[in-house]
């Protein structure tokens, strides 16, 4: 891919004995929103910080915007910018100061530092805030002034390592909201994630990570239409009177692709869910609550792993 | 390009004193942040400049007028106040930079994560340990400015040389703090800095800081030659009374080797920390 901005083959990383990424094949183009998708422990965050140039590689090849992190590390790292799963805030200065600063180490000057951020605040909605400590602002604030810090260098490509972990579901749709129209400047952006929604919502493409390797990668319609079926009926029952998996497959035979048991709840993955719950309550089963839905990329992943994502 | 599949290429052994492409020039930049972030935290400067104050003041006065005068690193009598102080001016320089290299870095590197963001920028680690260890520098530079008015002011600088107390406050600074944060590097809780308490206070107290070596018997005499203050005080004594000779720089020496061991080691060890 000549216009690859990341490139990896092979890519592994490991700790002592324990092999995070376990040889991974990645490339991101320029001006894509590419998210890696997988549990907590799945290799996502390891590999954001091979690509971000803060972990050398084990083994395996890594080219980010053309250049071996391990050689060219602080030119690559000139020209990312990178939000960490944790927000690492400078507590000891203002919300202003944090972008003074952080402009700073980049090499930028003291008056190109103080006229973006302006821009910046601005970007984030954090104007009102700009003299005030860090300490007390809300996790949404936070998290948009790591955005926003990430955004100094006016970098070619974001890493995002879960933008939206720990925010409520306004503060989330406001990240998103700034995500995209970042997206629409053609800014690359990399996000790791273990919420679908977030994914189906601000990725162009992705893959699915589980053990340190890829298990499926695709735009998330196509990973659905692949592994998924249409639509999905949800059924939960009261634990005495609930059917076994086996039981509804027959139940429904013909009508279904597979039934999926979960602790709470059955899967009945199926082109027409309507119809389904037509039969599985003409067959004398009475569920407690039956809900039909699209497929999500959670199913994908249940499908791919046997587990669900929060596991 | 790079070398092939499965392999990662590393620099010859004898260039990684200091971790590659861990430098970018930018070290002062840390200077910057730290001037900033201390406006909001000036008086934890203050205490620190009036500690040693005190000290000079409850002994070098107070118990000096009971102690009367002592020899002097040349053998002439001198005044405990003036006995005393260059051991208060090189503690001061010792305090400012271990409590700056040991408690704010651990701080920073394991709680507040900055040193991580840092490192997401072109910054490498060796600019994180030359700012961090240039700053804990400027502190103890301040301080011992501060120190040496009051003792011009209390009259116990009668030599010129006395103004080479301050470049030697900075080298002492400079030693205390690179050793300080590479023993923080290797710090795993917070129980870890009674240790530093436990270095420097008995180094404080017996280091030739308020009574000369020869009131020790000649066994304990070489242990305390060993130790670092002792070299920082005897340093200090010998340019405040204006006792010079060429031993003098054999203390020079000493603080000049532990300040590039310090330093190396210390960028070593932050970057095995940080870039996991």
């Amino acid at each position: 891919m000549a216009d690859g901005l990341v490139q990896a083959r092979g890519l592994t990383k490991r700790f002592g004995r324990v092999e995070a990424v376990r040889g991974i094949d990645l490339d991101v183009g320029r001006g894509e929103v590419f998210g890696f998708l997988g549990p907590n422990g799945a290799g996502k965050s390891s590999a954001m910080r091979m690509i971000a140039c803060v972990s050398p590689r084990s083994a395996g090849d890594l080219q980010v915007l053309g250049m071996d992190p391990d050689r060219d590390g602080p030119a690559i790292r000139s020209r990312i910018g990178v939000v960490p799963q944790l927000d690492n805030l400078d507590l000891e200065l203002s919300v202003r100061q944090n972008l003074h600063l952080y402009g700073r180490y980049f090499g930028l000057s003291r008056s190109a530092v103080r006229a973006k951020a302006v821009e910046l605040l601005e970007f984030a909605r954090l104007t009102e805030r700009a003299e005030d400590e860090v300490e007390p602002l809300s996790g949404g604030m936070k998290r948009r002034l790591t955005i926003a810090r990430a955004l100094v260098n006016d970098p070619e490509l974001l890493l995002l390592d879960e933008p939206t972990t720990g925010l409520d579901p306004q503060a989330r749709h406001l990240v998103w909201e700034r995500l995209y129209r970042l997206k629409r400047e053609g800014v690359t952006q990399i996000i790791t994630t273990h919420y679908m929604d977030e994914a189906e919502q601000l990725c162009d493409r992705l893959v699915v990570m589980d053990g340190g390797v890829i298990v499926a990668e695709g735009a998330p319609h196509e990973l659905i239409g692949r592994y998924s079926t249409r639509e999905v009926l949800e059924l939960r029952f009261e634990p005495e009177h609930r059917p076994s998996g086996d039981v509804l497959s027959g139940v429904l035979a013909g009508r279904v692709e597979r039934v999926e048991e979960l602790p709470d709840r059955l899967l009945v993955y199926t082109a027409d869910g309507e119809a389904a719950q037509a039969a599985v309550t003409a067959a004398g089963h009475r569920p407690l609550a039956a809900l039909v839905r699209r497929s999500s990329l959670e199913d994908v992943f249940l499908r791919l792993t046997g587990r669900t994502l929060v596991d | 390009m790079t070398g092939p599949v499965g392999t990662v290429p590393h620099p010859p052994r004898a260039w990684r004193l200091l971790p590659s492409g861990g430098y970018a020039g930018r070290a002062h930049l840390l200077l910057e942040r730290s001037a900033t972030a201390s406006r909001r935290s000036w008086l934890v400067f203050l205490s620190g400049f009036f500690e040693p104050v005190f000290y000079l003041l409850a002994m070098g006065q107070g118990l000096g007028s009971l102690v009367g005068e002592l020899p002097g690193p040349d053998g002439a009598p001198i005044g405990y106040a003036a006995f005393i102080a260059p051991g208060l001016l090189a503690a001061s320089a010792m305090n400012g930079a271990v409590f700056d290299s040991t408690f704010n870095v651990f701080f920073k590197l394991k709680y507040a994560k900055l040193y991580d963001a840092m490192l997401a920028t072109p910054l490498g680690a060796v600019d994180v340990a030359l700012g961090e260890i240039g700053w804990a520098l400027v502190r103890g530079g301040l301080y011992a400015v501060g120190f040496l008015l009051v003792m011009a002011g209390f009259g116990l600088l009668g030599t010129p040389w006395a103004l080479l107390a301050l470049p030697a406050a900075l080298l002492v600074a400079l030693a205390f703090a690179a050793v300080g944060m590479a023993a923080t590097s290797f710090m795993r809780s917070w129980q870890d800095f009674d240790l530093v308490t436990l270095v420097t206070v008995p180094m404080f107290l017996f280091s030739t800081t308020f009574y000369p070596l020869s009131v020790y018997p000649g066994w304990l005499q070489v242990v305390v030659e060993c130790l670092p203050l002792y070299h920082a005080v005897e340093l200090m004594r010998g340019l405040t009374t204006g006792a010079v000779s060429l031993a003098l720089l054999g203390h020079v020496a000493y603080f000049l080797v532990m300040a590039v061991l310090g330093g190396a080691v210390a960028a070593r060890r932050l970057e095995a920390l940080l870039l996991r």
